[in-house]
């Protein structure tokens, strides 16, 4: 074969198998298109069961669209008229009717109900899937137990159709913690026949398919690369939704996941880097959606049980000395919500997340460090979770440049995802990053977990102070009884003392980003922040 | 040929019991605890706890490492934590995914890199030579993901000639029965044309990225061992002889010339087969190298040791395939077991 003739052959197959294969071939895939929604994320499932051991946040998405509650929350309009779900009000999903007692509350059952095997939806299958929930240890039983549900014997059979939830005590987070993704109804027959002796409930069989009642189920689990689920034609739990079809790819590159909005390929994406957002934003071919993460805030943490950061003036130092603004604008692309710089006279307000009193003041900063003894600054690292790199590596280098200034050394240290939980579970990093956002979306749930002296894991700082714990405690029991002047002067107590205090300094709510096509409508925020397929619509 | 084969399986047996314990020392001596990792962000200490009995890491290392290897005895690779999945399942699905691009990325490479050095060797200097050097050189420095990007970038992005790189099939084709495991052949089993038609186009822009990437070692030695070769006594006398070029290259030289060749190429295959996790990435191919690069962030042991031990059975037997092939080209090249 001659040279030439060589190039040319070369060329002709590369050519000829790169010529566009027409991307719809007969009317019944064009159909098909239209119906089905192609989501592209990072990451996928790990586990379809959120009661399964160390089940993943992508997990989470699987089981909201699979499975039924006993109550759902309503919408609201949120920031930019995008359905926001409403903390208060509720309704019901898998129940027709709640009643509230003084002690306990009784759901009757829709009944119709049926599991997508077919099997009715009865009172025993919410009990087994409620005992479960508080029974297999991890992350569902601590979330249940944030609910006070701790025990099976607060989940009673009334009849085939009714279930009361007995109080464990007054709590205003029991109704709201029945809301949540973790008390899912499980098909109790289907998943016992499936279960061993070594693994009572069934946990190793509902990690590989769905067995619930809801909106969608599973079709097809291709553990990393895919998840497509189908529509649930006998739903119950609400409207029909309008999309049959639900393709979710994983693909990895984020580059990619943007050049597949853009070409028109994927309907819906997640999890891109802010700037990315902000361009397509500004570009306006695609509907970006930017809500604040309701009860979160990426906040700079310090341990307050060693020096230098044991004493407040030195916090308060580095909380004048934090380049606030820098990192909204350079690490965020403004896209969160400032927890900084409130003015002086402005009064403190029952609510949370709120802004702090503190903005860049490095004059103030260096008065306050000269004033706690190290006017010539200290050296100290700064750590960060390395599986958020995209915002907590420029805003720790923003950090560091800026603490430079009024004399204190910082290095960076990285430190890989698998072992993020484990440092800050040793509660050692002298000065840290990190965010903490909570599903229950109430002031004195955060602070319970993040400033209470029984010293939660989330209590990153290691933070204790009596007068804390009294104003936190005051608040959750003023919540249960209904005194609104008690509650709203502890919470407005304890966002204060926070602040004077600072173990940790606020510096933003951050901002869950969605971008879809043009003819994607129906998102709606919730607390969880994944995707609820069963209000979008593909035009 | 047999008692040879045979025998060198058996030199294999103590290398693969050596990579059982190092890689199962090595994943336990990662910083990390995959206990914290799956209870999740909002475990308790009680729920960590809860998590490390159930994973069985509670137990003292030697307990682990007989309970491991009782498993691995049995076929078991155990279950990994990332993707919930059996890690033996795992490994033999996403295997032929990497094994099908990292052939054909191969067979594009030698198709041009060979000719390539075969003619810079002949007319060194000239400006086949010099393209052979830009080329390789050019391919050989820019980083894989790099060149994926910009490969995704002109032909998907801009273009549209190319699908969209998300895997190994258009989103609305389902997989072909799985016979090889490999989609090419599968779909032409199964005669389903446009399947194989959408999986060769999903293939050619990772395959591409995959050859300018290995064009340098493949030409470079080519036209290194062609030169040696040309050279040489033999090939002087065939010249003198009066035969005409093109048998003095291909007859004479080049099959002379093949042994470093072939050595190169399993060293560049083996290669590309554990390091395309990148090209991996960028085409979200669910491929070998970014599930087990996966697993090793989130300090998942299981699909860690069994990608480790795939890849050494690999490595043993390729070693094998390319000593026989040794002795098919080269009669001089005798294997002693």
């Amino acid at each position: 074969m001659k040279r030439r003739d060589f190039l040319k052959s070369v060329t002709g197959v590369a050519a000829g198998a790169l010529v566009p294969a027409p991307a719809i071939f007969s009317p019944a895939k064009a159909d098909a298109r239209s119906e089905t929604l192609l989501i592209v994320s990072e990451g996928g499932p790990n586990n379809l069961d959120i009661h399964g051991v160390g089940t993943n946040v992508p997990g989470y998405e699987v089981s909201w669209n699979c499975y039924d509650r006993l109550i759902t929350h309503e919408m609201k309009s949120g920031p930019g008229g995008v359905p926001y779900y409403d903390r208060d009000k509720f309704k019901g999903e898998l129940a027709d009717d709640m009643k509230i007692d003084d002690m306990s509350v009784t759901f009757k059952l829709k009944k119709n109900a049926k599991f997508h095997d077919g099997t009715p939806v009865a009172a025993k299958d919410v009990k087994w899937s409620l005992d479960r929930a508080v029974s297999v240890g991890g992350f569902p039983t601590f979330q249940m137990s944030a609910g006070s549900l701790t025990k099976p014997e607060q989940f009673v059979v009334v009849d085939d159709n009714t279930l009361r939830v007995d109080f464990a005590k007054k709590d205003r987070l029991t109704i709201p913690d029945l809301a949540v993704i973790v008390p899912c109804i499980v098909n109790s027959e289907l998943v016992k026949k499936n279960a061993s002796e070594k693994d009572p409930w069934g946990l190793e069989y509902t990690k590989q398919q769905t067995a619930g009642s809801g909106a969608y189920k599973l079709s097809k689990w291709t553990a990393g690369t895919e998840v497509i689920m189908e529509r649930n034609d006998a739903w119950v739990g609400g409207p029909l939704p309008k999309i049959k079809r639900v393709i979710w790819r994983m693909v990895p590159q984020a580059g990619n996941r943007r050049a597949l909005l853009e070409r028109g390929d994927a309907d819906i994406s997640y999890e891109l880097p802010f700037k990315d957002f902000q361009e397509m934003k500004a570009n306006g071919k695609l509907n970006v959606v930017s809500l604040p993460f309701s009860n979160g805030i990426q906040y700079i943490g310090m341990n307050v049980t060693k020096p230098p950061f044991d004493n407040p003036k030195v916090r308060q130092a580095i909380a004048y000395a934090l380049p606030y603004q820098k990192i909204m604008d350079v690490v965020l692309f403004g896209l969160a919500n400032p927890m900084f710089g409130a003015s002086a006279e402005k009064a403190t307000e029952v609510a949370w997340p709120q802004p702090t009193k503190y903005a860049t003041d490095m004059a103030k900063a260096k008065a306050l460090l000269a004033e706690a003894g190290y006017a010539s600054g200290f050296e100290t690292t700064i750590s960060f979770d390395l599986n958020f790199a995209g915002v907590n590596e420029p805003l720790c280098v923003l950090v560091q440049e800026s603490l430079a200034q009024i004399g204190i050394k910082t290095t960076i240290n990285k430190i890989p995802g698998a072992n993020w939980r484990t440092e800050l579970n040793k509660k050692e990093m002298p000065l840290y990053t990190n965010v903490f956002s909570g599903w229950l979306d109430y002031p004195e749930y955060f602070f319970y977990w993040c400033y209470h002296g029984n010293n939660s894991v989330f209590n990153t700082m290691s933070y204790k102070s009596p007068e804390m714990d009294k104003l936190i405690d005051g608040a959750r029991n003023a919540a249960s009884t209904g005194d609104k002047a008690a509650y709203d002067s502890d919470v407005k107590g304890f966002v204060d003392l926070a602040y004077k205090d600072i173990p940790r300094i606020p510096l933003y709510q951050p901002f869950v980003n969605v971008a879809m096509q043009k003819n994607i409508s129906g998102y709606q925020y919730w607390f969880h922040r994944r995707l609820d397929y069963r209000a979008l619509v593909k035009a | 040929m047999l008692t040879m084969i045979g025998k060198r399986l058996m030199f294999a047996i103590p290398s693969l019991i050596g990579v059982v314990i190092v890689t199962f020392l090595l994943t336990r001596a990662l910083p990390g605890d995959p206990a914290a990792y799956f209870a999740g962000p909002a475990a308790t200490k009680e729920a960590v706890e809860q998590i490390r009995k159930k994973l069985g890491l509670d137990k003292p290392l030697i307990e682990q490492f007989f309970r491991y290897t009782n498993d691995l005895a049995h076929g078991d690779f155990g279950n990994s934590l990332t993707t919930g999945q059996p890690v033996a399942a795992e490994i033999r699905n996403r295997l032929p995914a990497s094994a099908e691009l990292t052939l054909l990325g191969l067979f594009v490479s030698i198709v041009i890199a060979i000719p390539l050095g075969v003619l810079a060797a002949t007319r060194p200097g000239s400006w086949i030579d010099h393209l052979c050097r830009i080329t390789t050189t050019a391919g050989v420095s820019l980083p894989v993901f790099f060149t994926g990007l910009v490969l995704v970038y002109i032909f998907y992005f801009r273009l549209g000639w190319s699908p969209a790189p998300l895997g190994r099939l258009d989103v609305f084709y389902s997989a072909p029965p799985t016979v090889t495991g490999f989609y090419l052949i599968d779909t032409l089993i199964a005669r389903d044309l446009e399947a194989f038609r959408s999986a060769l186009s999903q293939l050619i822009l990772p395959a591409t990225t995959l050859a300018i990437f290995s064009l340098a070692p493949i030409a470079r030695m080519t036209r290194a061992s062609m030169l040696a070769v040309l050279a040489s006594d033999f090939v002087r006398t065939a010249r003198a002889s009066g035969l005409s070029p093109g048998t003095v290259i291909v007859t004479y030289a080049f099959r002379n010339a093949m042994l470093p060749v072939i050595t190169t190429l399993s060293m560049v295959f083996s290669f590309l087969l554990g390091a395309n996790v990148l090209v991996e990435k960028v085409f979200a191919w669910p491929g070998i190298g970014s599930y087990a690069v996966e697993a090793l962030i989130s300090s998942d042991f299981a699909p860690v040791q069994g990608f480790v031990l795939t890849m050494a059975v690999m490595y043993v037997l390729l070693n094998l395939i390319i000593d026989i092939l040794y002795g098919v080209i080269d009669p001089r090249v005798r294997l002693e077991g």
